[in-house]
């Protein structure tokens, strides 16, 4: 018996700029089922990280709990990391990025963990405009406790012991766009060609970027009929686009014919191209994404791509106007100016 | 690409690289298993079956195996693969019982083998247990042949020679030794229904041009036979300065061999630079090991002989030029000759075949280099009932070269006698096992370590250097035996695809340590070696192309340097992946051997 990923590795893999092959970025050996979708997500994060040639040491992965939420475990083990309480990463999260906000902020979470009991949280982070990447591994279940319906079951579903779900399914790209959110994209775990550049174009986002992934659960929720089943979801796949990131110093070699093609310049002066695949449709008119969802919705596709972008968001930091460094580096003089400054200060308020 | 036929029992057998390279195609992962199992008779004879001289050939095998190792691939040295199968001999038990026997009742025909080396006795081997009544015919009083007389007791000592040379003679072969065959006219008028020629390559080659030498005959030898003298004892002393003339195999065995007979000052000179050196590395480095300078790109000029008396040699100083082709020019550097002292020179610079006992009068065609002519498939020469293998067939190879011809040709003699098309082949025995047992289970140990390669232990210089028949390498004890048989990889163990029940989850390719396998759209075969997960720059090793899946994409593994880990199965939710054993038999004229369980 055995269960132990070889250390041996292609002699041919391809370097990055740092020098890093992309299994610097792997994780621990999996231990969810066989054929998770949460699995070609995680696989999806060490291809973006290594693509973008992320020092591993700037970023920190944080989750709640749940089987998306033990997915940290799973990729880029030389980062810092954070398993929180129940669907409190979003506090986590803020806390951190208020403390040091050099580092970039990878959030794993699930249906459960975000749409159910920690949705208050979800919203607050949105709302703050936390910067952070949010990855919601959306499988319409409670895979960790055996599949019963969660928040984002299909209305009218069963779970696998045969539960009928009564209740309608919170959507949450559009309950983000609706909290003002300034990144929302959906995809697919089984898409990586999509699903890469959106990862990259969320962590190169200033703010809050979601990404609702559709991840089938293999065990309990891959039923023909259910809207997150592989099969169901490659049927009805509709996209809003075709989406390249191309980081600032690269040249862009695509091109699309005129009103097809959108370009949004990205904070770090990085860019998005989006080929659109339907005309009449801004990824920057928030009106025009909340309709396009609406009618996917009601015709039974599932919209994916880059759904929404604010290219002038405003962080929480910029909105707070902190200070524009790690609160670790702040030394005892920066931290004690001296009694002048405190009698300057006190005198504001006389 | 189309899809690939996993039913031609050629696809997969190249997946098992060492198996491939190895031209008796032995088993080799299937043996290693069963010596990490302490299963050592089982492992013998599973060798045996295949290569008839496990325990000489894990001594000294040219092991074409080891450089095609995928291991080699994945780090730095493949597994010790000829030194595995040593274990697999010096741990067994009692074998002989487990042997196929010679029926008493004949089959009334009479075979002539001439020659006893390892490709006259593989057709023994083969034929005997059919009935076959064989006379093995050599000119010593021994059978074994070049093992015998070439390779020295401190590399193969007698006994491990005698009781393999002996598993064969004792399946009631007529043996006619000390007979030299002068004429092959006179073995035709006997009643054999076919001659099977295993003579080797007996004629060491010489430097009858070289100023000097018709001089320094009586201290000059060549190669082989000073070897032979020795092996058979005529020979026990050698001078204490002597030169050895070549870079082979032969040439490693004579200097260490007059290391031992009294030769103090020993120099190997080759005309070639080191690098070109035919002997295999570990030979080279075992006479290093005993201070036996290699002198390069020195071509010898002349013998030195003063008062009826071998001074030593003149050499003359070269360097290797090579042209856009890769062809080498040895060109003379202008250097003033350099001169070596010696009192004996062993001139090992190759070897020949040579058939002056055949008459060319018989029908038994003769071609280039005064090489018979015989069917590369068949070994049948242009007189129908007479074949070669081994070295006599096609020039000088190597040991398990000529067991894979005899087999071959008892094949032919068998279907020739029975009055059947020699072209009529048999196919090959193959199986193909799932090794499933359960969640995180598989019947073989799928976990791969990280272990280097582990060095044999060498008897002490001194005393190996004392007496020839010293054997210099110790072989693996069984605890290390072990800890070198767990770094095979078991490419055996096939990764099996099955399109239908594939979901895309993409699991397999993410999961996989080596990046072997990628979902993509189809192309033809460069397109798709360059934009696979990693550059699948080995085309010597096959792409592996599934039917179209759902999405319209296929499933492309390279399986250059997979690790059979299993873990592409053990991530597959729909078991669309299996580990399947592929165990590849080469058919031979007597049934194949097998042990229930494998």
């Amino acid at each position: 018996m055995t269960y132990i990923k070889p250390k041996f590795r292609h002699p041919e893999l391809p370097k990055n700029d740092l020098g890093y092959v992309k299994s610097d970025y792997e994780g621990a050996i999996s231990t969810l089922c066989a054929g998770c979708g949460h699995d070609s997500i995680s696989a999806a994060i060490v291809q973006s990280c290594f693509e973008l040639s992320i020092e591993p040491h700037r970023l920190a992965k944080l989750s709640g709990i749940g089987c998306s939420s033990k997915t940290p475990t799973y990729f880029l083990s030389n980062s810092h990391g954070f398993n929180s309480v129940h669907g409190r990463m979003p506090s986590i999260a803020t806390g951190a990025n208020m403390a040091n906000r050099d580092l970039i902020y990878l959030g794993v979470s699930g249906d459960g963990d975000s749409a159910s009991i920690g949705m208050g949280q979800f919203v607050h982070a949105i709302r703050k405009n936390v910067n952070m990447v949010y990855i919601v591994m959306n499988n319409g279940c409670y895979g960790l406790t055996k599949g019963q319906n969660s928040a984002t079951t299909d209305l009218g579903g069963f779970s696998k012991a045969g539960g009928l779900n009564h209740y309608p399914a919170i959507d949450l790209v559009s309950l983000a766009i609706e909290m003002g959110a300034t990144f929302v994209g959906r995809s697919f775990s089984g898409d990586k060609n999509q699903l890469v550049p959106m990862i990259k174009a969320a962590i190169a986002h200033q703010g809050f970027a979601l990404l609702d992934v559709v991840s089938p659960c293999v065990t309990f929720n891959n039923k023909a009929e259910s809207t997150k089943s592989y099969d169901y979801v490659r049927a009805h796949l509709e996209a809003t686009s075709t989406i390249d990131y191309v980081p600032e110093k690269e040249e862009i070699t695509v091109s699309y014919e005129a009103g097809m093609s959108a370009l949004v310049e990205m904070h770090d002066g990085s860019v998005i191209q989006l080929h659109k695949l339907a005309p009449n449709w801004d990824p920057r008119d928030r009106f025009s994404a909340v309709r396009r969802l609406q009618k996917a919705q009601a015709n039974g596709e599932v919209l994916t791509g880059l759904l929404y972008i604010d290219p002038e968001s405003k962080d929480m930091h910029e909105l707070e106007q902190t200070v524009d460094v790690p609160l670790n580096s702040l030394r005892e003089a920066e931290l004690c100016p001296g009694s002048s400054v405190l009698e300057r200060v006190n005198a504001e308020f006389r | 690409m189309k899809p690939t036929d996993i039913t031609n029992p050629e696809y997969f057998h190249k997946v098992v690289d060492c198996q491939y390279a190895c031209p008796a195609h032995t088993p080799v992962p299937e043996y290693i298993r069963l010596i990490a199992a302490e299963r050592y008779t089982d492992a013998y004879m599973v060798n045996w079956e295949s290569n008839v001289f496990p325990g000489i050939l894990g001594r000294t095998c040219d092991r074409p195996c080891e450089p095609a190792c995928r291991r080699g691939r994945v780090e730095d040295e493949p597994v010790a693969i000829c030194r595995l199968k040593r274990v697999a001999a010096d741990n067994k038990g009692e074998v002989k019982s487990l042997m196929p026997t010679a029926p008493k009742k004949k089959n009334g025909f009479k075979i002539a083998l001439i020659g006893g080396g390892p490709a006259s006795l593989t057709v023994a081997r083969d034929l005997a247990p059919l009935g076959y009544e064989i006379h093995l015919y050599d000119e010593w009083d021994k059978a074994g042949g070049m093992m015998r007389t070439q390779i020295p007791s401190f590399r193969l000592p007698e006994s491990v020679l005698d009781e393999e040379v002996n598993y064969v003679l004792d399946m009631g072969i007529h043996t006619h030794f000390n007979t030299y065959v002068s004429s092959m006219k006179k073995i035709l008028e006997k009643d054999y229904d076919a001659i099977f020629v295993g003579t080797g390559a007996p004629k060491g080659r010489d430097l009858p041009d070289v100023e000097g030498r018709p001089e320094a005959d009586k201290f000059v030898h060549l190669g082989i036979e000073w070897l032979a003298s020795v092996a058979f004892g005529h020979r026990t002393t050698t001078s204490k300065k002597v030169i050895v003339l070549g870079g082979g195999n032969t040439a490693m065995d004579c200097c260490r061999t007059a290391r031992r007979l009294g030769g103090e000052k020993v120099t190997v000179v080759v005309r070639s630079p080191f690098n070109d050196m035919k002997a295999s590395p570990w030979e080279i480095e075992d006479a290093q090991r005993e201070d036996i300078p290699i002198l390069n790109n020195m071509p010898p000029k002349a013998f030195v002989v003063e008062g009826g008396k071998l001074k030593g040699m003149l050499f003359g100083k070269v360097a290797a030029l090579y042209d856009e082709n890769g062809k080498r020019s040895l060109v003379p550097t202008g250097e003033p000759d350099i001169f070596i002292e010696a009192d004996e020179v062993l001139i090992a610079i190759g070897q020949d075949n040579s058939f002056p006992w055949i008459e060319r009068d018989l029908g038994i065609k003769f071609g280039k280099w005064d090489l018979p002519v015989v069917d590369r498939t068949t070994f049948q020469s242009t007189l129908d009932r007479v074949f070669f293998g081994g070295d006599a067939a096609f020039g000088p190879e190597n040991v398990i070269t000529a067991v894979a011809h005899g087999h071959q040709a008892a094949i032919s003699i068998d279907l020739f006698c029975r009055g059947e098309s020699v072209y009529n082949r048999p196919a090959p025995m193959t199986n193909l096992i799932s090794q499933k047992m359960g969640i995180h289970e598989w019947s073989y140990d799928s976990a791969v370590v990280e272990d280097l390669r582990y060095t044999v232990p060498h008897a002490e210089k001194q005393v190996a250097l004392k007496d020839r028949k010293v054997e210099v390498e110790l072989g693996f004890n069984t605890s290390v035996g072990f800890k070198e048989a767990q770094r095979c990889l078991n490419c055996d163990i096939q990764t099996i695809f099955n399109t239908s029940r594939c979901i895309e989850c993409d699991a397999c390719m993410d999961v996989c340590p080596t990046s072997c396998i990628t979902f993509t759209a189809n192309g033809t075969e460069d397109d798709l070696r360059k934009r696979l997960k990693a550059p699948a720059n080995n085309t010597s090793q096959d792409l592996y192309v599934s039917g179209n899946l759902n999405t319209g994409r296929v499933m492309i593994k390279d399986e250059d340097v997979c690790l059979h880990c299993g873990l592409c199965a053990e991530r597959c939710p729909t078991a669309a992946w299996d580990m399947q054993k592929y165990l590849y038999q080469v058919s031979k004229a007597s049934p194949i051997w097998s042990i229930s369980d494998l």
